[in-house]
């Protein structure tokens, strides 16, 4: 009997906090048929949001991979001092509320600070502009590459490697013909939580966009915007083309999720 | 084992070719370059805010997150999220438990689920919560706007972290030793107090404490529902956010100063956690 009310417990939980909310969403967006979903998604606005997302989640991801391998390699494979601060520096970003990431960023790159302004005086925006919006996203998917690839690294050892070397092999030839595929599947499980992670960042980026329409608006800051302008309808429509983005990213991650203990 | 020497170590190779540079100049070429890229990214920045809060003076800075309402802000998210943490750590236990020991029909749709709180985008989270619990809510229950209404929001995006550190532990945990319990003649409840409960704790606490630093900084899945009330609704996050976008960076870089300690004693206890998990476990 306890087992069939745990169970119930459970099922009750998941579906009064989880289920039934997503699901709602779902139902909501389409009770006007598939057309008005897809006239939602194909303005002007919606569109160029589309747009911002790609080219600010492309870029983060890219800088994200090139610095998780970096520094996983770095961290695995070469010994230095200050190594144990290196690894702790890299979770730091965990712990940082969003919106905290973003007055960060302002302090340090906004028109009036030495760096910012000197910068500006170079033609070079950050804050309010594409540049800020992706640094927002580097940092909150900072840890992501690096602690898909650490373990799998070190678990593959480096004797091949080794054995590459001393058969005349250069470090990015080592690289690209013994690293690289041995840690294919751990990089693409790390690519693709980032790439869900930036796709889907919504505080950090409010806080140095501006959140101006048709500028600066990702598709996050236009599922708020258009639900604070009472045009709910839009507002469910792009909430549901990221939350398929996330179970799309779901399912991936589960086919890439080294497997535990085996 | 065979040590084998690496080539840049040696003079020379046979041929005579000796290929770039030694280890230690990549080492160092690394290190540098993903210290300045860190530096750029996080730690000047992070610097800057910690600066900002605190360059008046301590006495300024309490002054600054005393103001009542961030002072508000702080104690509500604080208490928030320690009531998030503590129906974490039952339902996520039991979630887990669940997952585990029971079966049955749509359990492995279930497990997928329990990630998608993480995979979903925090303002998505919001919008969906109200979209059940807001003013319009097909149940007639409404949370728009009250602090139940932000207690749901956090529970729902730190859903996945109990589940996930308990899991792994439980699936691990040898079931001889409970077959053992219960042929000595104790009941279920002797067994879990017992036996399992001591093997699950330390994972159940770290799980717990991320929930926990997770609530804490929690931004984008509050901001629809709690509808932005001081005194009230408002989180540290939303209050910070406020402060930024009325251009008062001074008082914001203080309150995120309080968040960012706040933070970091957690991450340090649930390492301490960790170290006595792994000496006892």
């Amino acid at each position: 009997m306890a087992k069939y009310a745990l169970r119930l417990i459970v099922l009750a939980y998941l579906a009064v906090l989880l289920i039934v909310p997503v699901g709602l969403i779902g139902w909501r967006t389409f009770e006007d048929g598939f057309g008005a979903f897809a006239d939602a998604l194909t303005t002007h606005s919606a569109l160029h949001a589309f747009k911002v997302t790609l080219i600010v989640a492309g870029w983060a991801v890219v800088l994200n991979t090139l610095f998780g391998v970096l520094a996983a390699l770095l961290l695995v494979r070469h010994r230095f001092p200050g190594k144990r601060l290196l690894s702790a520096l890299i979770d730091l970003p965990l712990a940082v509320s969003p919106v905290v990431v973003g007055l960060a960023l302002i302090l340090v790159y906004g028109t009036f600070t030495p760096v910012g302004g000197w910068l500006e005086g170079r033609g070079i925006q950050i804050i309010f502009s594409t540049p800020g919006m992706v640094l927002a996203t580097v940092f909150v998917c900072l840890p992501l590459v690096v602690r898909a690839i650490v373990p799998v690294l070190e678990e593959l050892g480096d004797e091949q490697e080794q054995a590459a070397r001393t058969l005349g092999a250069g470090g990015w030839q080592t690289f690209r013909r013994i690293t690289l595929p041995g840690i294919r599947a751990a990089l693409g499980y790390g690519i693709v939580l980032s790439l869900a992670r930036a796709l889907g960042e919504y505080g950090a980026v409010a806080v140095v966009s501006g959140r101006t329409v048709d500028q600066t608006q990702t598709l996050t800051l236009f599922v708020e915007e258009r639900f604070e302008n009472f045009d709910v309808h839009a507002s469910y429509a792009a909430a549901l083309a990221l939350a398929a983005i996330a179970v799309v990213s779901l399912l991936a991650t589960r086919l890439l999720r080294p497997k535990d203990g085996t | 084992m065979t040590t084998i020497e690496k080539p840049a170590d040696a003079p020379a190779l046979a041929s005579g070719r000796r290929t770039g540079p030694p280890a230690w100049a990549g080492t160092a070429l690394g290190v540098g370059t993903a210290t300045i890229f860190l530096s750029a990214v996080v730690l000047i920045p992070l610097g800057a805010v910690l600066w900002k809060g605190t360059a008046q003076g301590p006495a300024a800075f309490w002054d600054a997150i005393t103001t009542p309402d961030a002072w508000a802000a702080l104690k509500l998210t604080v208490i928030a999220s320690l009531l998030v943490a503590l129906i974490n750590l039952v339902m996520g236990t039991l979630i887990a438990w669940v997952l585990v020991r029971d079966s049955f029909p749509g359990k492995g749709l279930i497990d997928l689920l329990i990630d998608l709180p993480f995979a979903l985008p925090t303002i998505v989270a919001g919008l969906v919560l109200l979209a059940l619990y807001g003013a319009d809510s097909p149940l007639g229950v409404s949370l728009a706007y009250t602090r139940a209404g932000v207690v749901v929001a956090l529970l729902f995006v730190t859903l996945p972290f109990v589940v996930r550190t308990v899991q792994p532990v439980l699936l691990e945990l040898d079931r001889e030793m409970e077959a053992a319990a219960a042929s000595l003649g104790a009941g279920p409840w002797t067994i879990f107090r017992r036996i399992i409960l001591p093997n699950l704790v330390p994972a159940m606490l770290a799980g717990t404490a991320l929930a926990f630093t997770r609530a804490i900084a929690e931004f984008g899945s509050t901001v629809l529902i709690s509808g932005n009330v001081p005194f009230k609704t408002q989180v540290a996050a939303v209050h910070i956010f406020g402060q930024i976008e009325s251009d008062n960076t001074e008082a914001a870089a203080a309150t995120s100063t309080a968040l960012l300690v706040l933070s970091l004693v957690f991450l340090l206890a649930i390492d301490l956690v960790r170290r006595w998990g792994s000496r006892h476990g």
